[in-house]
């Protein structure tokens, strides 16, 4: 068994406590904001005859976006207060780092230990989606590896960044300045053509927009390979760089 | 493997900087196996710097270190496996229960987890904390953190363990039991290497005492040796007026072979100490107190380190 595995287990037995907040949260919540946006606004979207990539229903257009901006909130949150809280307070990390886990093992474990949370995101979301009957075809189901490839994408740098701060850090700009604005100005609720031109141009520049267009992409059938491309590139570089950063920045701590 | 008699420890001008400040300057030391090898020195002596650098857990700035015969640079992970730490301030999994602690401390070893259950209550038995097993770690009282801590050091049956500080902040009892596991734990062959501030800690534990001072060692040996070497084998306390210490202390300064004036009481150190208290009452000075005892590590130290404190 690797021994990044035993990150997730020891997560895993901590997450054994507290699922049943956690699950409210998982499933609950997207099954909330779909039924809310998705047939409530989409109910006036779509009378209003507004032309949709596809042209799709709202519920249909939005369900996408929005699991993988779910995604990335999700791997936000899980990468930022824990981690920091690890590294500085309860100093586990320094423990582990005692033993023969390597640095690699224990960033590798708790990238691994998001991706399995954001798995069970998507799946609750997927299964939402067919019960609305916003799924038209299984190819609904080729969001999920998008959607959790775009949350590690934010994972990665965000546990890098975690680890530097103090007692237990401060998380407030990240949100407040980065992810929140993210979820609005990615394409989510809306085509970015919508948006005015120089925040259509600034888009592509932003990480969320691609996760959106490959997880809507690959479900409504509108990729082109060439797009495609470009999106997986800029996210795994992301997951690259910052898995390569937080190993730097846990090293930086851990062994000093 | 290193041969049955060779050092498990070994520095040769060791040395550790963090940026422009040098917290060891060039030690030199071994630890043989089965010995309890301990490390005493007053606040920011460098001795927990020089423990992290044994762990792996802090690079060697220069010099040589090997332990187990292998390099900390290179081969961090087979030593740590045959290594147990007990850091100076405990880093114990607040999210996990007693007994989860010790059965994911043996997953990172990977130990098998059914080796892992059995030893987890062995060494909750041994620490006396079967009954807290199922206890949130946050609920623990120091001692039984630090019992915890020691437990969770023993997961991977380590044939060095290292102590910074094992009894540091709990009452006597508590440090009594811990003296006792340790005890049992030389006893079986493993070698200790500890740090401490209290003397008798020491004194009981230790085979062998390595001083440091400002990242440098300035004595080494025996508790014995070192009271031997550093200081007589008894002390005199006296205590007396200011008057009248003032004015006969010249005359008093004569009496056995060194004097300490601290704020309360006279220290005279004399092989005999009862015939210096006699020279005393031969002077005709009035002593309000006094007190013969054995010269003890605690005079050593603050002789070697003295009395005022540095930081
Ligand atoms: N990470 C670090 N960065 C900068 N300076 C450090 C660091 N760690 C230790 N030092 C400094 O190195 C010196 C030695 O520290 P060390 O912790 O080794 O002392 P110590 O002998 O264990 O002291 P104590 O008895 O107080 O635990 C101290 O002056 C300390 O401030
Ligand atoms: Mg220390």
């Amino acid at each position: 068994m690797p021994n990044a595995l035993r990150i997730v287990q020891r997560n895993a037995l901590v997450y054994r406590r507290t699922w049943r907040g956690n699950v409210l949260m998982t499933v609950v919540q997207p099954v909330l904001v779909l039924s809310a946006m998705g047939l409530g606004v989409g109910a006036l979207v779509d009378r209003g005859g507004a032309a949709l990539p596809g042209n799709v229903p709202y519920l249909v257009f939005l369900a996408p976006g929005l699991l993988a901006a779910t995604c990335m909130q999700t791997a936000s949150f899980e990468s930022s207060f824990p981690i920091s809280g690890k590294m500085t307070w309860q100093k586990n990390y320094h423990a582990i780092a005692g033993t023969p886990m390597r640095i690699v093992d224990i960033v590798a474990g708790e990238l691994a230990w998001v991706a399995l949370r954001l798995l069970a995101v998507s799946v609750a979301f997927t299964a939402a989606l067919f019960a609305f009957g916003a799924a038209r075809s299984p190819l609904v189901l080729a969001a999920v590896p998008a959607a959790i490839l775009t949350g590690l994408a934010f994972s990665a740098p965000i546990m890098a960044f975690a680890a530097t701060l103090k007692n237990g850090g401060n998380f407030n700009a990240l949100f407040r300045f980065i992810i929140t604005p993210l979820f609005l100005f990615s394409g989510v609720y809306f085509p970015v053509t919508r948006l005015p031109e120089w925040l259509q141009r600034a888009a592509p520049w932003t990480p969320l927009y691609h996760g959106v267009e490959l997880t809507r992409g690959l479900v409504l059938h509108t990729l082109t390979w060439p797009s495609a491309a470009v999106h997986l590139a800029y996210l795994l570089v992301m997951c690259g760089s910052g898995t390569v950063a937080a190993v730097w920045t846990f090293s930086g701590k851990l062994r000093a | 493997m290193p041969s049955a008699s060779g050092p498990l420890v070994l520095a040769r001008a060791l040395r550790k900087t963090f940026g422009s400040f040098t917290a060891v300057d060039g030690i030199d030391f071994e630890v043989r196996p089965g010995e309890a090898f301990g490390f005493l020195g007053p606040n920011g002596a460098g001795k927990t710097s020089t423990m992290r650098m044994i762990a792996c857990a802090s690079p060697v700035t220069s010099g040589e270190l090997r332990v187990f015969d292998r390099d900390p640079r290179t081969d961090a992970s087979a030593i740590k496996a045959r290594l147990g730490v007990v850091p100076q301030a405990d880093n114990l999994d607040a999210e996990l229960t007693v007994r989860e602690n010790l059965l994911m401390y043996a997953r990172y070893f990977d130990i098998p987890q059914r080796v892992a259950r059995d030893r987890a209550e062995e060494l909750l038995a041994f620490v006396q904390l079967a009954e807290r097993r199922d206890s949130q770690v946050e609920t623990l009282s120091g001692g039984m953190k630090r019992r915890l801590t020691i437990a969770r050091a023993l997961v991977n049956e380590p044939e060095l363990i290292l102590l910074d500080e094992p009894t540091t902040g709990l009452d006597p009892q508590a440090r009594h039991l811990i003296w006792e596991r340790l005890y049992r734990l030389k006893r079986q062959g493993t070698t200790l290497l500890l740090t401490t501030h209290y003397m008798d800690e020491a004194e009981q534990l230790c085979d062998r005492l390595l001083v440091m001072d400002k990242g440098r060692i300035v004595a080494e040996g025996s508790p014995r040796e070192l009271i031997a070497r550093y200081v007589t084998r008894e002390v005199l306390e006296v205590r007396m007026t200011d008057e009248v210490r003032a004015a006969n202390a010249g005359r008093l300064a004569t009496l056995g072979t060194h004097l300490e004036h601290l704020p309360e009481r006279l220290q005279f150190y004399a092989d005999d100490g009862e015939q210096v208290l006699e020279q005393i009452h031969q002077m005709g000075l009035p002593v309000e107190r006094a007190l013969v005892r054995r010269a003890t590590l605690e005079d050593v130290f603050l002789r070697l380190t003295g009395r005022t404190l540095i930081d």
